[in-house]
């Protein structure tokens, strides 16, 4: 990924989060608690489940619609980050060659059970994340978090942290840009660039939280970032939770898809 | 590397997501002792520096292929440890939620392997006193190279411990090791010359940085070993007992109650509830001897699964492939009904 690319994706993201659908006027913290609810349901699976992991993506297909986040660049987000997981995970059908079942004749390995189930749970965890932060924004989780009970220290560096990125990034940008313009082919490329690149970007860096922190200070910061928005826990949040709650429980305990399956199979 | 969910166990995200809250509420308290709040500016931005930095890319010499920087010793090198380990844990939540870079669940695996290691480990015990309060070019660039080296082989060694306790991944330990080990020797050697080149440059073009904040740093961030080993020894203890208990309980206690629900005919309640309306089909079948194991669906033997993988087959049946792909497609035609539905209400 090019590093344009990757910086209008963060700022794509950031964007999408201004939404104002049902699911974006969620509280932060609903969404946050259902997130982490919903990662620890589906990687409690077994190893070769299947068929059980279907039914959890209602919950992406859901959140994608009525949030109206556009699923083309969410594919291709998800698609992006899958290396590390298909990396690992391919060796599964490899070293795992032992007949598990047999489907309309076909004969197939447990390692391929394990490995399409490592996909499915890959998908449905990165883009309950990605869905997180595009329908809700990052201050707004920020907020929920330190209203869960994160020191606040490590919250409000989160915030700055946000708010300098792209100031940084398009700083780091032009260095880019520059060094492209003035080499050729790999020339530029290398190490010792690269080096005195970082140590300059350092630097700047360095004299802009300077800067930065004297216009604070002359703003009256005291080390805490306080915000004007009082958020609460409103009925449909409550509602939402346990929605949540209880089709995680089914999904996890009752084999629906197989269920289903049953159905659908007598019909025909 | 980054740890990614598809390969956690909800026991090992768990425990690792303990050791790093801990890790980072005693870096948070000790922070705030400081009473120079400059430091909380300067840290958010230094985040963010990391961040910039990672996407320029240098060509590694000789291989063609790219390196980019990692960022935890520089960090500790800058601001000191527990500073350093909050830093990155900011730079790691932003990445995992904007880049989904690993993930939520292993954001507290991630955090350790690449924030732990380098601050509160590698930075007290090893490049902080090959330094001490020499300052030559040759001893910085020794230093940090065997730090850095050390911290990714330390971080490589955690992701094949967890990916291996977490048991989604087929791969033996020794290949798995000797998989990551060298990738992360070189990427080592790679990132460490670059930590010193910064390091080095930063101090031949403007010292007083450096100085000035070694001094705004507070003065009790020496670490004795003995209470981190004390803290290590801790944390295994708490670790193995709680991977034990969740090992020994999880997995028997939920596949124990989903074969009773597969198994014992439970399921028919289910399925009552989920379609009422085919009401006739549960009738016509209610007289069947063996509701669960229909003559269509016997050749595929939920009963003879050998009992040596019992985690197989409660869903990878003719009927689990079926309802698998039919609820797939319900849930297509659910978002696209829904999208349409808006659009319409979009129009007028």
């Amino acid at each position: 990924m090019t590093f344009d690319a990757r910086y209008f994706d963060i700022g794509r993201l950031d964007r999408l989060s201004y939404g104002n659908s049902f699911v974006h006027r969620l509280d932060p913290r609903a969404k946050v608690i259902a997130t982490i609810l919903f990662l620890f349901t589906v990687v409690s699976f077994p190893k070769y489940e299947v068929a059980g992991l279907a039914p959890f993506f209602l919950f992406p297909a859901l959140l994608l619609t009525g949030g109206a986040i556009p699923v083309r660049f969410m594919l291709r987000k998800i698609l992006i980050v899958s290396p590390f997981a298909v990396f690992i995970g391919i060796f599964n059908p490899l070293l795992d060659a032992q007949t598990a079942v047999v489907l309309c004749g076909f004969a197939v390995s447990a390692g391929w059970l394990s490995f399409l189930s490592i996909m499915l749970k890959f998908a449905l965890t990165v883009s309950a994340a990605l869905l997180l932060i595009a329908t809700t924004s990052f201050p707004g989780i920020c907020h929920a978090l330190r209203r869960l009970g994160v020191p606040a220290l490590f919250v409000s560096q989160l915030l700055f942290l946000y708010r300098y990125l792209f100031v940084l990034m398009e700083e780091a940008m032009r260095i880019i840009r520059a060094r492209e313009m003035r080499s050729f082919g790999s020339h530029g490329a290398g190490m010792k660039t690269f080096v005195r690149l970082l140590g300059i970007l350092f630097l700047r860096t360095m004299d802009r939280a300077e800067r930065i922190y004297y216009a604070m200070l002359s703003r009256g910061f005291q080390g805490d970032i306080p915000t004007l928005k009082r958020s609460h826990i409103a009925l449909p949040d409550l509602l939402f939770l346990s929605v949540m709650i209880v089709s995680l429980g089914v999904f996890r305990f009752f084999p629906v898809a197989e269920g289903i399956g049953r159905v659908v199979q007598e019909l025909f | 590397m980054h740890m990614a969910d598809a390969l956690l166990s909800p026991a090992v995200g768990a425990t690792l997501w303990a050791g790093t809250a801990a890790v980072g509420g005693y870096a948070a308290k000790k922070l705030k002792v400081q009473p120079d709040d400059k430091m909380i500016p300067l840290m958010g931005v230094l985040g963010a520096f990391i961040f910039a930095a990672q996407l320029v890319n240098f060509t590694i010499p000789g291989t063609g292929s790219s390196g980019h920087l990692g960022g935890g010793m520089i960090l500790a090198i800058i601001l000191g440890p527990s500073a350093a380990f909050l830093v990155m844990a900011s730079v790691l939540t932003v990445q995992a939620l904007f880049f989904a870079d690993g993930g939520l669940l292993a954001l507290g695996c991630n955090i350790w392997n690449l924030g732990f290691y380098p601050c509160f480990l590698v930075y007290p015990f090893i490049y902080k006193p090959w330094i001490g309060s020499n300052k030559r070019r040759g001893r910085i660039l020794a230093a940090s190279i065997a730090s850095v080296v050390l911290t990714l082989q330390l971080g490589a060694f955690s992701v094949v411990l967890e990916t291996l306790l977490s048991g989604k991944s087929d791969l033996p330990f020794g290949a798995f090791t000797l998989l990551m080990q060298p990738i992360h020797l070189a990427i080592g050697l790679g990132e460490g010359v670059v930590t010193a080149g910064v390091i080095n440059y930063v101090l031949s073009a403007r010292p007083e940085l450096l100085e000035s904040m070694a001094t705004s740093r507070l003065p009790g961030t020496t670490l004795s070993l003995r209470r981190v080993l004390i803290t290590f020894a801790a944390l295994a203890v708490f670790a193995g007992g709680a991977l034990s208990l969740l090992a020994s309980t999880n997995p028997d206690g939920l596949e124990w109650s989903i074969a009773k629900v597969t198994g014992n005919g439970e399921l028919r309640d289910t399925e009552e509830g989920i379609a009422q309306v085919l009401k006739t089909i549960q009738q016509k079948t209610a007289f069947l001897p063996d509701y669960g194991f229909r003559q269509g669906v016997n050749y595929q033997k939920k009963p003879d699964t050998p009992p040596s993988r019992p985690q197989i087959g409660t869903g990878t049946s003719v009927s689990g492939l079926v309802g698998a792909a039919t609820t797939l497609g319900i849930i297509v035609l659910i978002g696209v009904g829904i999208r349409s539905c808006r659009g319409k209400d979009a129009q007028p």
